[in-house]
């Protein structure tokens, strides 16, 4: 241990907390400690630990702002559910009819990512936020304009663009299904997303970000943020490692909205609005810019935090908001900080990877 | 090191808030002050959860249906015997936080679901009611795909088709020659189900529908186009099946263009008349079908209005006096089926589900409703027309 570097040390202090936390938590519901609605948080709660995990990459390790994350986990969601529920009967196996759909939601995910990315990262200055804000608003309103079924046929896919066409034009067979009914969204998808499978995503996603992080790309991405002109000046390609950033965290978002439209069996596209994205940011900047286990820790707190305080009712989003004030406030705070390095020894060359 | 540390607590502190979860449904007393009268811890108790927005966009109506079972259920409880406690959860009108909230219910111990408000989240909430086998009444989940393929579902309110194919039903026996024009919100699975439906049942019986537009939630601000559009093809009948805040945007920019047709509404415009700051000079003449009118003039229905507007100083809307119902139900029907308070929730669901073909009841919302096995209802709708400012029967 002591000949690792510190962020290798970090890096397997990140998976091993992911691992225990894991095998904790399962231990606590087969004991039947945790409750039903602690059980069914836990599905949501890795999503948005990979959402928030991935935004980090694009605001923390980029350094680009992104206002449309759930854009492109709208964009994964519904590829996810498309590919899942046409596949019910070709693939019994749940397990890996969920895998198929989250590895179709990122490749979908990633694609728009690369649309969006490829004319707006070669420009600099604030183009990508505006830009991924309208994305945002432009995939919810696509998705309402969708219905797609599927029957012995395949699938059958039409764009409702006048508002005029309803289910009944896709002209299904019998026994055939309804993936998506327009602005009515996805419902009837059979729920197969698990525990267990957000716990490999978070895994798969931690392994892809922390070591993209420490190759030679990662650093060059991490040369752009810091300075521009002269990362240039040394011959990096801005553009492509720009683009690198982004369309893995667009993927990885694609792949966390899949497993978040798998576990719930009505899902519209007005889900992944504005607020959807906001809050993810939320997460990623409360964890800390670049600090990735900080963005796990500030996404399952903070998308807990709602739910554990329905006890106090009408104030819940009240007190939600003050607790947000107090982290920002407290982790910001000079003294406390003084404190907290008081009270823990400091190490030699800890605070190299800050 | 200091990060070894700070990982450390941080997971500790996600595990102490984990762990919180059960734990608080302990003290149900304090949660909800409202519902305090209605806490009767007795073994001789039903658990009913009700679940809507209290908060948010959709909150009008998750409040209604709140107010409206809470009334109910003081009636139930000061009669004496079988007693009910009400715990009501707001989800945000969020098929993942209706799920959160139902699963808190769960936990609670609940035994019957009233609920939940909107169609989105109660879709959501509705497959993980039918995996757990708890019997659930909505008042106001309107769609056929909230009650689809499970057998413990039941509405109280019309199904959207039933809504869309009845207006279509209504305005081919009244005014066969009218030139129809509909707008409607087209990312509102509400709007869409019932116009989708209407549109159908319109063409079968050969209505002349001569214009349609849409808007969504972000353009509900300003409908020229979509008026302009209708009346430059002549339309001289508007169909709305939207909510009533939009559509009193589109009586008063009517008003102002001088563009007078006869507009028809469908529930969703129900409340139009309370709503703050609307000139109700406006609403003459807009028809609408609805199962619920607060001018009836029956007994049920004026001390039902009474008791309401004493405790929370409205007039109930449709929502309320559905949820009045099918709190009243759910009772009617658990005496009718022999069900007593220590039963288990699956227990109950699987009694109900028997005795609910078979069952009828007159209330608010209609006399002798039936149900059939999937759960729709059957009620006649009514045509109302708004005359100085009240409903006047059709």
């Amino acid at each position: 241990m002591k000949n690792m570097k510190s962020s290798t040390k970090i890096n397997f202090a990140t998976y091993l907390g992911v691992v225990a936390a894991y095998i904790v938590i399962t231990l606590l519901i087969s004991n039947g400690v945790l409750g039903r609605k602690a059980a069914a948080l836990l599905v949501p709660a890795c999503c948005y630990v990979v959402m928030a995990v991935s935004l980090n990459l694009t605001v923390g390790i980029l350094g680009e702002l992104s206002l449309g994350h759930a854009g492109f986990m709208s964009v994964g969601a519904f590829a996810g559910i498309i590919a899942a529920m046409s596949l019910v009967e070709a693939v019994p196996f749940e397990p890996l009819r969920l895998g198929i759909a989250m590895v179709v939601g990122a490749v979908c995910a990633g694609i728009a990512g690369i649309i969006v990315g490829v004319p707006v990262l070669r420009l600099r200055g604030d183009y990508l936020a505006i830009v991924t804000l309208a994305f945002g608003e432009i995939i919810k309103d696509l998705i309402n304009c969708l219905i797609v079924g599927h029957d012995s046929k395949g699938l059958h896919i039409i764009f409702n663009f006048k508002g005029l066409k309803t289910v009944d034009d896709l002209g299904l067979l019998d026994g055939g299904t309804v993936i998506i009914k327009g602005a009515q969204g996805a419902t009837g998808t059979v729920t197969i997303a698990s525990f267990t499978a957000g716990v490999i995503l978070i895994l798969i996603t931690l392994f892809i970000v922390l070591n993209l992080v420490h190759s030679r790309s990662g650093r060059a991405i991490m040369a752009i943020r810091d300075n521009r002109i002269a990362a240039e000046s040394v011959g990096i390609n801005i553009t492509k490692y720009k683009l690198m950033g982004f369309v893995t965290s667009a993927a990885l978002a694609g792949a966390a909205g899949a497993l978040y439209g798998l576990n719930y069996s009505s899902l519209q596209a007005t889900k992944f609005n504005f607020n959807t994205s906001i809050l993810v940011l939320v997460f990623v900047v409360l964890g800390g810019l670049g600090n990735i286990w900080g963005s796990i820790i500030a996404a399952v707190v903070l998308y807990v935090l709602p739910e554990a305080l329905r006890s106090v009712a009408d104030l819940r989003m009240l007190v939600y908001a003050i607790v947000l004030i107090l982290v920002m406030l407290a982790t910001n705070s000079p003294k406390l900080k003084g404190l907290l390095a008081k009270v823990i020894p400091h190490k030699k060359g800890d605070e190299v990877n800050e | 090191m200091k990060r070894w540390i700070s990982l450390l607590l941080a997971v500790c502190m996600l595990f102490t808030l984990a762990a919180c979860g059960p734990k608080e449904n302990g003290n149900d007393d304090q949660n909800n002050n409202q519902n305090d009268d209605n806490q009767v811890e007795t073994t001789n108790a039903y658990k009913f959860g009700g679940i809507g927005p209290l908060t948010g966009d959709a909150a009008i109506y998750g409040n209604a249906v709140k107010n409206g079972a809470t009334i109910a259920v003081d009636e139930i409880n000061a009669k004496g015997g079988v007693q009910i406690n009400l715990d009501f959860e707001d989800d945000v009108a969020d098929g993942e936080t209706s799920v959160n909230a139902y699963n808190t219910l769960v936990d609670w111990g609940m035994q019957c679901l009233v609920g939940t408000v909107t169609t989105g989240a109660c879709i959501a909430v509705s497959a993980e009611v039918y995996k757990d086998r708890i019997f659930t009444l909505t008042p106001s989940a309107s769609s056929p795909d909230v009650i689809d393929g499970k057998d413990n579902m039941f509405q109280v309110c019309f199904t959207d088709p039933n809504q869309g194919s009845g207006s279509a039903t209504y305005i081919n026996a009244n005014m066969p020659e009218a030139k129809i024009a509909v707008i409607y919100r087209n990312d509102d699975a509400y709007s869409q189900g019932i116009r989708d439906t209407f549109k159908a049942k319109a063409d079968e019986l050969g209505l002349n529908i001569v214009d349609e537009t849409t808007f969504t939630n972000d353009t509900a601000t300003d409908f020229s186009v979509q008026l302009t559009s209708a009346q430059n093809a002549g339309a001289d009948l508007i169909f709305l099946p939207i909510y009533y805040q939009p559509a009193s945007v589109i009586l008063k920019q009517a008003k102002d263009m001088g563009y007078a047709p006869t507009f028809f509404g469908v529930d969703g415009m129900d409340g139009i008349l309370a709503m703050p700051g609307f000139d109700t000079t406006l609403a003459e003449g807009v028809m609408l079908l609805t199962p619920f009118s607060a001018d009836a003039e029956d007994a049920l229905t004026q001390t039902f209005v009474q008791k309401y507007q004493d405790a929370y100083g409205e007039v109930p809307n449709q929502f309320a006096a559905d949820a009045y119902d099918a709190v009243y139900i759910l009772y009617n029907a658990l005496n009718e089926a022999g069900c007593t308070p220590d039963m288990a929730a699956d227990e109950i669901c699987e009694k109900l589900i028997e005795v609910m073909p078979s069952f009828s009841y007159s209330g608010l919302t209609g006399q002798d409703m039936t149900w059939d096995e999937t759960g729709a209802v059957s009620k006649m709708p009514t045509a109302v027309v708004i005359e100085n400012g009240v409903y006047v029967t059709a």
